[in-house]
């Protein structure tokens, strides 16, 4: 499966959703979507999965616009954060819709993942709680089988170890049925390692899309003797910086270092480095 | 596996550290099957992608092959390559670090020596 977005922005009355995204995804890989509240990741989710028409710019998958085009939604499995499915059905009846709707729906996995989740068939959506609401967003996620199957915070009420169940299935789904994922996440600890890709938007726009392995190599945390530090960072770019009882600590994004006597060059998290990458300075009182 | 990864440098090094370790210790012998990637990514809760890169890290070094079909092994001269690798290291690595607190502590000579001795004697 292919995504390309060019120059595509969306205008929400006098806000701007979008603002000139130019993005393609490609191939069978779990995606990390992150970003700031705000940067734009839900709005793309919606307009790729067909939900509205973007103001300008184009979007296609596997060359068509995904906006009123059969084809290409029963392709997509969007899992968005609420209001996936509608209150008066029962689980079932939600379960029943969604194969027919999925062309590569696996029943025998959606049976085995109720169980897992502890959800019984005949519950109304209605009655769930929130973390049970996630679970069935999951399940149909998971179940689905779609070529691009994209979560959007799929977790809200999810505990810690149901999270890190939704891991574990999701990596099994992708092994057993290696497809394209998207997941917008902002805990980005929990699940970075997964991910072989990133994409982080910022305002609208696309800050960066790199591999993992690239992302890695692309930063670098020295620290040291804050005068040591400070020769070696003269010039470069420097994403963020700390000093403490003469020790400095700064991150360095798309630049090589020596390395020199005195200076420790390590790696820091994804979500650190995403955090460093869009955060906005506090302005001093 | 008890080991947990860490931030602090990139996955597929500490992926292939940890097959190089076990192959040091003797927990995979030469000739011996090693997990496949997706064994590793179910783990560590990891990109198999990620997995695949660690292991072709050691596939490179002549530590780890592949047969075709079957899986990947651990070659003959693995655990010759392996030490001879961490023995040009151990310098900067392990003595650097530890010369240094010596000298922040203000350790005399003859006090590190003797128990670095002692130690020596009590591995035996």
């Amino acid at each position: 499966m292919k995504i390309e977005t060019k120059q595509l922005r969306k205008t929400f009355g006098k806000e701007s959703a979008l603002e000139d995204l130019s993005i393609t995804f490609s191939g069978e890989k779990i995606i990390g979507l992150l970003g700031k509240n705000g940067a734009g990741k839900t709005t793309f989710m919606r307009i790729l999965s067909g939900h509205f028409q973007q103001t300008s710019g184009t979007i296609a998958v596997n060359e068509q616009s995904p906006f009123n085009h059969s084809d290409v939604s029963k392709n997509i499995c969007f899992i968005q954060e609420s209001n996936n499915f509608y209150g008066k059905f029962r689980i079932d009846e939600v379960l029943q819709i969604a194969e027919v709707f999925y062309p590569n729906w696996d029943k025998d996995q959606a049976e085995h993942l109720l169980k897992v989740f502890k959800l019984k068939r005949k519950q109304k959506v209605k009655a769930l709680s929130k973390g049970m609401l996630s679970a069935l967003g999951i399940i149909v996620g998971l179940a689905s089988n779609a070529p691009i199957t994209i979560f959007d915070e799929p977790y809200i009420g999810l505990d810690a170890s149901n999270r890190s169940l939704f891991y574990d299935l999701l990596l099994q789904s992708y092994q057993d049925n290696p497809r394209m994922f998207i997941l917008s996440t902002h805990l980005i600890d929990e699940i970075s390692k997964l991910f072989e890709e990133v994409a982080i938007l910022h305002e609208g726009k696309l800050l960066l899309h790199e591999t993992t392995a690239e992302l890695a190599e692309n930063h670098l945390l020295v620290s040291g003797e804050t005068s040591v530090v400070d020769q070696a960072i003269k010039n470069k770019n420097v994403i963020h910086q700390t000093s403490m009882l003469g020790k400095k600590k700064a991150v360095l994004f798309g630049e090589q270092l020596a390395t020199t006597d005195g200076l420790e060059v390590s790696k820091i998290g994804l979500q650190d480095l995403v955090i460093y990458l869009t955060k906005e300075e506090v302005d001093s009182l | 596996m008890t080991d947990r990864l860490r931030d602090d440098r990139p996955i597929f090094q500490q992926i292939a550290e940890f097959i190089e370790t076990s192959i040091v210790s003797g927990d995979l012998e030469k000739e011996e099957q090693i997990p496949s990637t997706n064994e590793f990514a179910k783990h560590y809760q990891i990109n198999p992608a990620t997995a695949a890169k660690g292991i072709n890290l050691l596939v490179d070094q002549g530590i780890i092959y592949k047969k075709r079909g079957v899986g990947m092994f651990v070659t003959g001269s693995a655990k010759t390559i392996i030490l001879q690798k961490r023995k040009d290291r151990f310098y900067d690595q392990y003595v650097k670090p530890l010369l240094q607190e010596a000298q922040r502590i203000e350790l005399t000579e003859t006090q590190l020596t003797n128990w670095i001795k002692e130690g020596l004697k009590n591995e035996d």
